[in-house]
């Protein structure tokens, strides 16, 4: 296809290391006009937000010899973005992130596409995040992360003797900011520690105690919460407070100002109110233009071996000076997420609804409402109704038949658990070995043994 | 907030209206717009700078399109600078933004005036010869200046400023000014207000953890010939006393005074890095001082008479466990002494500046004040010139780096990057610029590298025959993403110093992608 074809000049520096052979390289490096040309045609990246780090990360890789890229963000443009978001303007305010910020790069960069997807990440099937040779994760939600690892380690296959099988792992590079820090990371499953693995690098947000903002307020933050948390509720009933809504920010602060005025605490602002109650984190063009840098080299390097790779986390703190550190941090044998998965052991007799059931009570599970997914078979659905309808039937069937009656296999499983008292939703991975199951199981026992 | 305000509101928390003010007060020269200068402005106009001119007398190439998102298909063949300029611009009409199309280098050689108009420039992809030239034309017009250089996989970035001083270095963790080694009477008569032994339940688990220290403290002082605990055993014991005072288990704020008992054992007076800037040279001041160290004389002065050895009191208290009016009654206690240090303090500056000859209302009012309450966090940095780091970098340095796993990527690179500019002098190309020729190339560089090493003094050291291959295999080339890195940092670095708030990199930063074990050398 001659059209598509780019003049060579054009990737006149990125070809040095393409082309040439290298001594610090990663194992597979195969250097060359293949390699480069391969790389536009056939890789896919998705980049999931497109905030301060997707559009630094959708403009590096475009420039990075990658031409096939996705990016997914369910967040309209605002006022507040414009500081480091550099490519949406004024105008763009109300639109879709995702749309703008793809439009803009192709625009730029000819013969780079990209799909923009205007959508929740959960909203996308699970197959939607098998198509990427890697996702880039441009994120400020834990949570959005923990779905993305889960998604992504979900891929992750383990050989018989819980070898992963690097085929199906799905790399992520990860970054995140705050002010003048930051981090990169790169995720590869079964490989380096996934999101899960290392979970304590992310403490809970330490929230102020109930009574203290209800008896003795002391600063301004106390009252900004008092009037969002607890009389926000007692005066407008049932109607949820909605950050978004100018009114009700409004509401919030003009409340807070009358409990610091009663109580004599100085410091309400406006601009103050906003951050507590949306816990704003500072955010500048410079530490995220860093971060996403470091995320798209490692990109690179994972895709085309023509460096080492990033092992595995790099830290920046720009402050006080300037600091940068790489850790090695080690996987979490154990972890749920990206470890083997959970064995189960069950009969052959056992019935899609006992073993749904049976999630609910398993200590390392207490997953509710779970819906069971094996391979690319729903076996069960929760919602939508429609679909629930549809799986219905499964659920008096005994589970070994709907999985093709093989003596042990991966089934994903998707619901509410209990974690750290809190409902999350979880997806969790689990090696089901029926017993007895062709006398196959017994027979690996003996040889285990 | 209207609306240009509004879309810097995430960053004014960073740097507030005085550090916004200061970046809309900044003019800024951008020399070479490559992916490396334009990654590196972008960040400077999005966060609103004042005005910035672009200086580059190259025509964009088709391979300019791989690496720099501040060109586009329609400016091939057109002025770099000015394609940059334009795209640059779109991103915030509150920029002034001006071109120049004409080769830094030369401007160098034959109009080094022309930069006295800046506040700050931005040095990219220069080599070492104009590095040196431009540094000492900048230091003689007072100009701040940031040297940044991608290439292949590894870089550097160079702030060269002879003098920064910053009064808010905003630093991540400090320990709180509370004084509870050192109360003075004010402090010491509220304390003695409040009963620990109060019998109301509710009371007595909302006394704040600084009056419960106070009071501990001096319980503890008068027991024991009225010094305060400092050996390990005594600090065991002054922590057990504080907890026989709870009557519950659930008594948050006596739990907090036990975590926050090390600030009654911490030192009196101010700190050594304190001290030392107190005794620079510059602290003796005369009539071209800056407004600085007019006020760090007079903190000298203040410590050694009103301060009796303390720095002014910063004048904040942090969150603790309390009833409110106990808090607000605290707070407005660490307010009013330092609101009284500040008078004195000011008074003092005023003098100075009078006995100079000076405008003694030259230094506003919150100047001042900003100062005492940052006093114990001053910070002075000052940079070597780069024609001293060249001809006559730290050798033991060098060396003890080298032979450091961890830095000896970083320092392989830095001299090779010194290295490929000799080669490039020698051969009028750069290492592996171009295909074919290699391995001569390889061994030109070699050889370069190694008389490098011996003219700096540093004979005997060799460097890793992969680290020479690789930095052959980068020929020159300058990859957006690298550019990228760099360029962010280089921007970081230039909003630190133009707002001077927090503190910038002392040495130079050099990259090293290929397993990101980057270091600041020293040198
Ligand atoms: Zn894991």
């Amino acid at each position: 296809m001659a059209d598509l074809d780019v003049p060579q000049s054009k990737s006149r520096d990125l070809d040095k290391l393409l082309l040439r052979p290298g001594n610090l390289v990663g194992p597979d490096f195969d250097p060359g006009t293949e390699l480069r040309d391969d790389m536009r045609e056939y890789v896919r990246i998705l980049v999931v937000g497109a905030g301060g780090l997707g559009c630094e990360l959708l403009k590096d890789l475009a420039l990075s010899g990658f031409s096939n890229l996705d990016v997914i963000d369910m967040d309209r443009i605002e006022v507040t973005n414009l500081n480091r978001q550099f490519l949406f303007r004024l105008e763009d305010v109300g639109k879709p992130k995702a749309e703008v910020a793809a439009k803009r790069v192709m625009e730029r960069v000819s013969g780079v596409k990209i799909v923009p997807h205007f959508s929740r990440i959960e909203d996308k099937e699970i197959e939607f995040y098998n198509d990427f040779s890697i996702i880039a994760l441009g994120l400020d939600s834990i949570e959005a992360r923990r779905y993305i690892n889960g998604v992504a380690c979900g891929f992750l296959e383990y050989d018989e003797d819980d070898t992963p099988r690097r085929e199906t792992m799905k790399p992520m590079v990860d970054g995140g900011t705050e002010g003048f820090k930051g981090h990169a990371r790169v995720i590869v499953p079964g490989v380096t520690p996934c999101f899960e693995c290392t979970i304590w690098l992310f403490p809970p947000q330490v929230k102020f105690p109930l009574c203290t903002l209800a008896e003795t307020p002391r600063n301004a933050a106390h009252c900004i919460e008092y009037a969002h948390l607890i009389k926000w509720p007692e005066v407008h009933g049932g109607k949820s407070f909605d950050p978004d809504e100018p009114e009700h920010m409004k509401w919030v602060y003009d409340e807070a100002i009358k409990r610091a005025e009663l109580f004599g605490i100085p410091g309400v602002t406006y601009s103050l109110t906003q951050g507590v109650v949306k816990n704003i984190i500072p955010a500048i063009a410079s530490t995220n233009a860093i971060i996403s840098a470091a995320c798209t080299l490692e990109t690179l390097k994972i895709v085309s071996g023509c460096s080492k790779t990033l092992a595995n986390y790099l830290t920046y703190n720009g402050g006080e000076g300037l600091h940068t550190k790489v850790t090695e941090f080690v996987r979490d044998k154990e972890c749920l997420v990206c470890g083997p998965g959970i064995l189960i052991e069950l009969d052959t007799s056992i019935t899609l609804q006992k073993f749904i059931e049976m999630l609910e009570e398993h200590p390392k599970l207490l997953l509710s409402k779970a819906s069971v997914k094996h391979g690319k078979n729903s076996l069960y659905m929760q919602a939508p109704p429609v679909l629930e309808e549809m799986h219905r039937p499964n659920l008096s069937k005994p589970l070994y038949d709907l999985m093709g009656r093989v003596q042990k296999d991966t089934i994903h499983v998707f619901g509410t658990a209990l974690k750290n008292e809190e409902k999350q939703s979880s997806l969790t991975k689990l090696r089901v070995v029926f017993k007895g199951a062709d006398g196959v199981a017994d027979m690996d026992t003996a040889i285990g043994a | 907030m209207s609306e240009p305000k509004t879309k810097y509101d995430r960053q004014l928390r960073i740097w507030g209206e005085l550090g916004q003010a200061a970046l809309e007060d900044a003019s800024i020269c951008l020399l070479n717009c490559g992916p490396t200068g334009s990654e590196a402005l972008k960040n400077l106009v999005l966060g609103g700078v004042g005005s910035f001119t672009i200086v580059d007398g190259s025509k964009v190439e088709i391979g300019d399109l791989g690496n720099n998102f501040m060109v586009d298909d329609t400016s091939v063949g057109q002025s770099k600078a000015k394609s940059a300029c334009a795209f640059l611009q779109e991103l915030n009409d509150a920029v002034k933004a001006k071109f120049i199309e004409e080769n830094p280098v030369t401007l160098i050689n034959k109009n080094p005036s022309f930069f006295s108009q800046f506040t700050l420039v931005i040095a990219t992809q220069l080599v070492e010869d104009s590095m040196v030239k431009l540094d000492r034309i900048c230091r003689e017009a007072n100009v701040k200046l940031v040297f940044v250089r991608s290439y292949g996989l590894a870089g550097f970035v160079r702030v060269s400023v002879k003098e920064h001083t910053i009064i808010d270095s905003k630093p991540d963790h400090f320990l709180d000014d509370l004084r509870l080694n050192n109360p003075w009477p004010e402090l010491r008569s509220f304390v003695e207000t409040i009963d620990l032994n109060v019998s109301d339940p509710v009371a007595h688990k909302h006394i704040p953890y600084v009056v419960i220290l106070v009071k501990m403290a001096d319980e503890w002082a008068q027991s024991h010939s009225c010094n305060l605990p400092s050996t390990r055993e005594e600090k065991r014991e002054f922590k057990d006393l504080v907890k026989s005072k709870m009557i519950s288990m659930d008594e948050d704020n006596y739990k907090e005074a036990m975590e926050a008992a090390f600030k009654v054992f911490a030192p009196r007076g101010i700190s050594s890095e304190v001290q030392q800037i107190s005794n620079d040279s510059c602290a003796e001041v005369s009539s071209n001082s800056s407004d600085f160290w007019v006020m760090v004389a007079a903190l000298k002065e203040f410590v050694s008479n009103e301060g009796d050895g303390e720095a002014p009191l910063e004048g904040s208290i942090p969150d603790m466990t309390s009833s409110t009016e106990l808090y607000i009654n605290l707070q407005k206690i660490y307010q009013a002494k330092a609101e009284a240090d500040f008078l004195v303090m000011e008074e003092r500056v005023r003098y100075i500046l009078k006995k100079m000859g000076r405008d003694p209302s030259s230094i506003s009012k919150p100047t001042i004040k900003s100062f005492c309450k940052n006093a114990r966090k001053l910070k002075v940095c000052r940079y070597r010139m780069v024609e001293d780091e060249f001809s006559n970098p730290s050798v033991t340095e060098i060396q003890k780096c080298l032979a450091d796993e961890d830095y000896s990527g970083a320092v392989g690179f830095y001299i090779l990057l010194r290295a490929v500019d000799r080669f490039a002098a020698n051969y009028n190309k750069f290492p592996g610029q171009f295909d074919g020729g290699m391995d001569e190339d390889i061994s030109r560089l070699k050889t370069t590298a190694l008389s490098l090493l011996t003219d700096l003094g540093c004979n005997g050291t060799v460097l890793p025959d992969d680290l020479i291959n690789e930095m052959c295999r980068f020929g020159a080339s300058e990859l957006h993403v690298v550019a990228a890195f760099i360029g962010g940092i280089a921007s970081q670095e230039v909003i630190k110093l133009v707002t001077k708030q927090f503190v910038p990199m002392l040495g130079t930063y050099i990259f090293n992608g290929i397993d990101h074990k980057s270091q600041l050398l020293t040198l």
